[in-house]
């Protein structure tokens, strides 16, 4: 899958899951950088990503990644 | 070619819950414009629950719900609900799908999720925030690992102590609960792990895991039917779904989640269906179309020879499931109606004449086929019956006359249906429309009471003298005081009833019980048997002694049903007897008002009482002196005094 789209979905999915309509996530974001991203909604993240993307990630996956570029780049391997 | 069968009537159906229509494209910015309504939130929020939504939309409508809680908007008239939630694992994903759930179910729910895999202290402690919440209902969510099931294949012994001690631990939790907090508990059944050891003896051998959870299953719902507490049957809608989806190691590994996310959606829907059922919202009627929903075909056009009925047929057999489904909803208590667009005499034929139709006339309360739209015909078929719209459920292959109910009549419940037939009982069965905490003697009879109504009213049409026609029915009204033998069902009808009820108080099983011996307390009942049947227990009236030679009436409800027969009259007669007798010399009657009891509004003005408040609040407060002259009454008067001799 084209990184662009990847972004595009994946913002689209932060929104909907920070519920903050003018949120941009760029490949250097992390938990730090978006209000709310606590481990709760992080989980809410991951779930929303598999489901929208039909894919699935291991704990250690998700427990590796550092940012959201990182996050992407799995994605991409995997969709 | 056959049609293939659906995939929607596979685990999609409840994954999806497809019974419900598909959400709005612009469901998101919906969720967004809610923060400046301020007109019919509560109306809006209850439509869009009421769609087919995914766990990340419920949850997103959940947060929504919540932020207009905390901003003060009114949710009007959904009601407020308070559900404590306790359990093992991660529950904090799963409130905010209870709360967008709930409101599908016309409720304002608040969820007070206890701290991480801490139920015991939760339940245990008085102070925790859960009990301190005071609330409505409790939900224990706890699974095979939060009840520690530790298996001991082949060993009896070991089986027995690991049974007993997850059976002790729930009995704690539920006591504590009801001792601090006042509230009953919903128990779920546990889902067994699919993970096997032996292969197909392990359901046999004693001590397996799946040997243990099936036991532990049934030690569960034998003490749900000894107590006031509810049942989740997580167990069943797991093996409904299958068990391989339903447990997700790696979302457990991950994030403690007690069962896969795609399922929270038909969990929560199963908790709102226990909550609506404990306050009396399941429904009552099903409303059945005929041409090609309980049978194949157009009988105006195909004929008594033409219609697909048979056994041995497809298409007959699909509609014959959807009659039989009907018939098993009828026998335990479910009013069955017919609207249907045809000439009257044609639409009868099959239920008088065709011999595959197991559904007769005599089973059907209001048979309405005309060539009105079908919600004039339901609204009539709700007069006829005396229910409440909400009480209905519409099955109709057609979807044009699906989005024409929903539009004009969004309290009836409409399950979306796909072509084929073959999917249609499941589907209704699926929809869970008809949700029931317990069963008695007179939920069975129900449809037959009903239906007896609807003669008593065409007889009223008959009869222009009121007078002569409440003559007529031979009524007999038996007045008893609460007691044993009465309180379950005076406990259901206390919680229950939302129409002619004067103030909407509940009480638990273990207050009703506190109450008949109570000396500052009067307790009344009142069963009404009329020449068509026994209508049952009808009324429920509790006073407290409030001052000197004063009572207030706490409590006021009456069955529906018995509406416009003289039985108010009656029974404030009873009250007043019994006042007398106490020496008590004014009774004090209240309405507090909500979205369902409009109909009692003016209750004490119509039988004669003073309004005693200077009317500016939507409350009102009412006073008659019982030196009153009492009202000659339609229907002789019985008093059960054996229950007194008891006492």
């Amino acid at each position: 899958m084209e990184k662009a789209q990847v972004y595009g979905k994946l913002t689209a999915i932060f929104r909907e899951v920070f519920d903050e309509d003018e949120l941009s996530v760029t490949p250097q974001t992390t938990a730090d950088d978006v209000d709310g991203w606590d481990s709760l909604s992080h989980i809410r993240l991951v779930l929303a990503v598999s489901k929208a993307f039909g894919v699935k990630f291991s704990a250690s996956e998700i427990g590796n990644l550092k940012n959201v570029g990182e996050f992407a780049t799995l994605i991409e391997k995997k969709a | 070619m056959p049609k293939t069968s659906g995939a929607t009537v596979s685990v999609e159906l409840y994954r999806q819950l497809a019974w419900l229509p598909k959400p709005p494209p612009d469901f998101a910015s919906r969720c967004r414009e809610f923060a400046n309504n301020s007109g019919d939130l509560g109306k809006q929020i209850r439509w869009l629950a009421t769609h087919a939504l995914d766990e990340h939309q419920l949850s997103r409508l959940g947060r929504t719900i919540r932020s207009a809680q905390q901003n003060g908007q009114s949710l009007a008239p959904l009601v407020p609900f308070r559900l404590g939630l306790i359990g093992n694992g991660t529950l904090d994903l799963i409130a905010p799908v209870l709360v967008a759930t709930a409101a599908r179910h016309g409720f304002a729910l608040e969820c007070i999720t206890g701290a991480y895999d801490q139920f015991l202290q939760d339940a245990l402690t008085a102070e925790s925030t859960v009990n301190q919440a005071r609330p409505d209902a409790v939900l224990v969510a706890l699974d095979h690992r939060g009840l520690a099931l530790r298996p001991s294949p082949g060993n009896e012994q070991l089986a027995n102590e690991s049974m007993d001690a997850a059976i002790g631990l729930l009995d704690s939790i539920r006591a504590g609960i009801s001792r601090n907090g006042g509230a009953p508990c919903i128990v779920q059944t546990l889902a067994p792990p699919p993970e096997g050891l032996f292969g197909s003896f392990d359901r046999a051998l004693t001590g397996t895991a799946r040997n243990l959870v099936d036991r532990v299953n049934q030690k569960i719902c034998h003490s749900i039917l000894q107590s006031t507490d509810m049942l989740l049957d997580v167990a069943g809608m797991a093996e409904t779904v299958g068990l391989a989806d339903w447990h997700s190691p790696a979302l457990w590994n991950l994030a403690k989640l007690p069962f896969a996310d795609a399922f929270v959606p038909l969990y929560a829907e199963h908790v709102g269906r226990i909550m609506g059922a404990m306050r009396g919202r399941s429904r009552r009627c099903l409303v059945l179309d005929l041409d090609n929903t309980i049978w194949g075909g157009v009988i105006g056009d195909d004929g008594m020879e033409g219609i697909q009925i048979a056994q041995g047929d497809a298409t007959g057999e699909a509609h014959l499931s959807v009659q039989q489904l009907a018939l098993a909803l009828r026998a335990r208590g479910i009013v069955l109606a017919v609207s249907s667009k045809n000439t009257d005499c044609v639409a009868r034929r099959p239920f008088k004449e065709h011999p595959d139709m197991l559904l007769k006339e005599e089973h059907i309360a209001v048979f309405q086929a005309n060539w009105n739209d079908k919600a004039t015909n339901i609204r009539a078929i709700a007069k006829e019956l005396a229910l409440g719209l909400d009480s209905f459920v519409f099955l109709d292959d057609n979807p044009v006359e699906r989005d024409l109910i929903r539009q004009e009549l969004p309290e009836v419940a409409v399950p979306e249906l796909e072509s084929d037939p073959a999917t249609y009982a499941r589907t209704l069965a699926a929809a869970g429309y008809f949700e029931a905490i317990n069963f008695s003697e007179e939920d069975r009879a129900r449809a037959e009471m009903y239906q007896a109504n609807a003669r008593r009213l065409s007889l009223q049409g008959q009869n222009t003298d009121l007078e002569s026609y409440l003559r007529s029915l031979e009524m007999r009204i038996v007045f008893g005081s609460f007691n044993r033998t009465t309180r379950a069902r005076l406990t259901q009808l206390i919680n229950k009833s939302n129409q002619f009820n004067l103030t909407t108080r509940r009480y638990t099983e273990s207050q009703v019980e506190q109450l008949e011996t109570d000396p500052a307390v009067m307790t009344l009942h009142a069963r009404l048997i009329d020449k068509f049947g026994d209508n049952g227990l009808i009324c429920v009236v509790i006073c407290r002694a409030t001052g000197f030679a004063r009572w207030t009436i706490d409590s006021w409800l009456m069955s529906c049903r018995v509406l416009g027969r003289g039985v108010e009259q009656a029974v404030l007669s009873e009250i007043v007897r019994r006042a007398r007798a106490a020496g008590i010399e004014t009774l004090e009657g209240l309405y507090v008002p909500t979205d369902r009891n409009e109909m009692v509004r003016d209750h004490y003005g119509k039988l004669g009482f003073m309004r005693m408040d200077d009317g500016s609040d939507v409350s009102s407060r009412w006073e008659l002196d019982t030196d009153v002259e009492l009202e000659e009454l339609p229907m002789t008067v019985e008093r059960d005094e054996s229950q007194l001799e008891l006492t």
